[in-house]
């Protein structure tokens, strides 16, 4: 079964403190390959970094070995985190556990792909525009997207930093929060990690797995109308009888209007890629990575070498990125995108001030045939439309499964305000309670 | 108060021979020329299918950032501060560790590709 989902690039194994006590005291994981691993390859995916082996773990790596969990296996994704489907990897695609004929999501869908077979009872992932509540939504699984800034990226191959988050994937909301509680907090290695204790509203005593007990008495759930627009009907009607359940545990809700939502995909596809042209310069093949045989110059070399590592989406957006951040066209797009992104930010603030967290289905569209968006890039950054927004406001949200249409999974989406993932905890746990 | 692609036009357009439209009205169609300029400017080599794939594509995913022309112009109040660390040294990662992963070293350096 592990061979038909392809859902491990590298099958190894980094053992867990055994004297380590509590929640991830024995408990597998499986970390998504732009994770960096000391002495395990990890290639992001890429043929670039087919042979790469870091000499050192990322912060969450440590801190997952030091509660006692054991990393079985490096997750197959899209290569270096650019794709809604896992299909751009270059180590070939991963399965849906639900139907295998379908992709599971992505960008950290082998991540998810691992936790719904059973092969890890928890997996990391990063999600930049949605990467790790689209695979959780795809597969039927939990996955959080933590605040920027809660966790540290130390040793996350960067694709787009002023968006990007590393989060838990588990089967369950509570176990995704213990995870989310062993890797969350200050790291001297990531300047952008904040301080709970020097953030205003924030508690830094928190305990997410706490917060997971369904008690939604009293809270007010908004409904944004552009969210649900122009999703599949199957998802929606999975959805709204989620937040049915959610309704007849005592939450209260209230429709929403979140304009600035159109144009969020647009700003979020320009920032990343404009991210993605400055992150991606690092792969020269001089330092680290595959080197292409040319007797050519140093930029002849340079190029060719990017022509064999990269993949065609990886190259696509490293030139769309290349041309938005380009004279004459910096204003045009890249500007506006950040406009734009000043925008959301604010409709979410003013939201906040009325409702205690935001519901929508994850992903507007059901799990995709294998192969069917390869050829429509288009289509498949649409499918982001519902994720992006949450990544441009650097707020937390979480994919629960809502139930299944057409025997395939449906995840529904809760967003709370900035450093407030006990109460989106709070809300997906009665998601599940009402099941 | 709406950013018109004739204003951007002005600046910068004689710099680095960048071939872009001058008429800035139709931007979003994009020539295979075009996208072979901005592979140069980021260092990737294309074949020529995927130049002509690329430039159909771009127009398409251009087009449709075009929407970003309809966003109003926003007061960003951004928190942004630098984050700085004491200048101290501290355990990294030795020259042999660094130095793994690259193709070709000599005498502790790493060797690149000739310059001209």
């Amino acid at each position: 079964m592990a061979a038909d989902l392809n859902a491990f690039i590298t099958e190894a194994t980094i053992e867990g403190d055994a004297d380590a006590e509590g929640p991830l005291a024995g408990a597998t994981v499986a970390v998504k390959d732009n994770i960096s691993t000391e002495g395990i390859r990890t290639t992001c995916g890429s043929e670039m970094l087919a042979d790469y082996v870091p000499p050192y773990s990322a912060t969450v790596v440590d801190r997952l070995t030091d509660a006692g969990a054991t990393v079985v296996g490096k997750a197959n994704m899209d290569e270096f985190g650019m794709g809604t489907t896992t299909e751009t990897s270059a180590f070939g695609p991963t399965r849906n556990p639900a139907d295998p004929e379908r992709v599971p999501g992505g960008s950290s869908g082998g991540s998810a792909a691992a936790v719904a077979a059973g092969e890890a009872d928890l997996a990391l992932g990063s999600d930049t525009g949605g990467s790790v509540r689209c695979p959780a939504a795809f597969c039927g699984v939990v996955g959080i997207k933590p605040t920027y800034g809660l966790v540290s990226r130390y040793g996350l191959v960067a694709y787009a930093n002023s968006l990007e988050q590393i989060g838990p994937i588990a089967g369950t909301v509570e176990e995704a929060a213990a995870a989310l509680d062993v890797i969350a907090g200050p790291d001297p290695n990531d300047g952008t990690t904040r301080d709970l204790a020097e953030v205003d509203g924030a508690d830094p005593d928190a305990s997410y797995a706490a917060a997971a007990d369904g008690d939604v008495d009293g809270l007010t759930v908004g409904i944004p109308t552009e969210l649900f627009e122009g999703a599949d009907e199957r998802v929606v009607e999975t959805v709204e009888a989620a937040i049915a359940g959610l309704e007849s545990r005592g939450a209260e809700t209230a429709e929403i209007s979140l304009p600035s939502v159109e144009h969020a995909v647009q700003a979020y596809y320009v920032i990343a890629m404009a991210e993605a042209s400055s992150n991606l310069a690092r792969f020269d093949g001089v330092r680290y990575g595959t080197r292409s045989e040319s007797d050519g110059n140093w930029n002849e070399s340079f190029a060719e070498t990017r022509e064999e590592g990269f993949g065609a989406e990886v190259k696509r957006r490293i030139l769309l990125g290349t041309y938005a951040l380009s004279a004459g066209y910096h204003d045009k797009y890249y500007e506006k995108a950040q406009d734009a992104r000043a925008w959301v930010r604010q409709d979410f603030e003013e939201a906040f001030a009325d409702v205690d967290v935001i519901a929508s289905p994850t992903m507007p569209v059901l799990p995709f045939e294998l192969g069917e968006s390869l050829d429509d890039p288009l289509r498949m950054y649409l499918a982001d439309a519902n994720t992006t927004p949450v990544n441009l406001a650097n707020l937390p949200a979480i994919s629960v499964p809502a139930g299944e249409a057409d025997g395939l999974p449906v995840g529904l989406q809760i967003v709370g305000p900035k450093f407030d993932e006990e109460t989106v905890i709070r809300a997906a746990s009665a998601v599940e309670a009402a099941d | 108060m709406s950013d018109t692609s004739e204003s951007t036009g002005d600046a910068g357009a004689g710099e680095s021979g960048d071939p872009d439209s001058p008429a800035g009205s139709d931007a979003a169609a994009v020539d295979a020329e075009e996208v072979r300029h901005v592979a140069e400017l980021a260092r990737v080599r294309l074949a020529d299918n995927e130049v002509e794939a690329f430039a159909a594509q771009f127009g398409d995913i251009l087009d449709y950032f075009e929407a970003l022309d309809e966003v109003p112009e926003t007061e960003r109040e951004e928190e942004l501060v630098n984050v700085m660390r004491p200048d101290e040294v501290e355990s990294g990662l030795s020259q042999e560790e660094a130095l793994s992963n690259a193709e070709e070293t000599e005498d502790g350096y790493f060797v690149g590709p000739k310059v001209s």
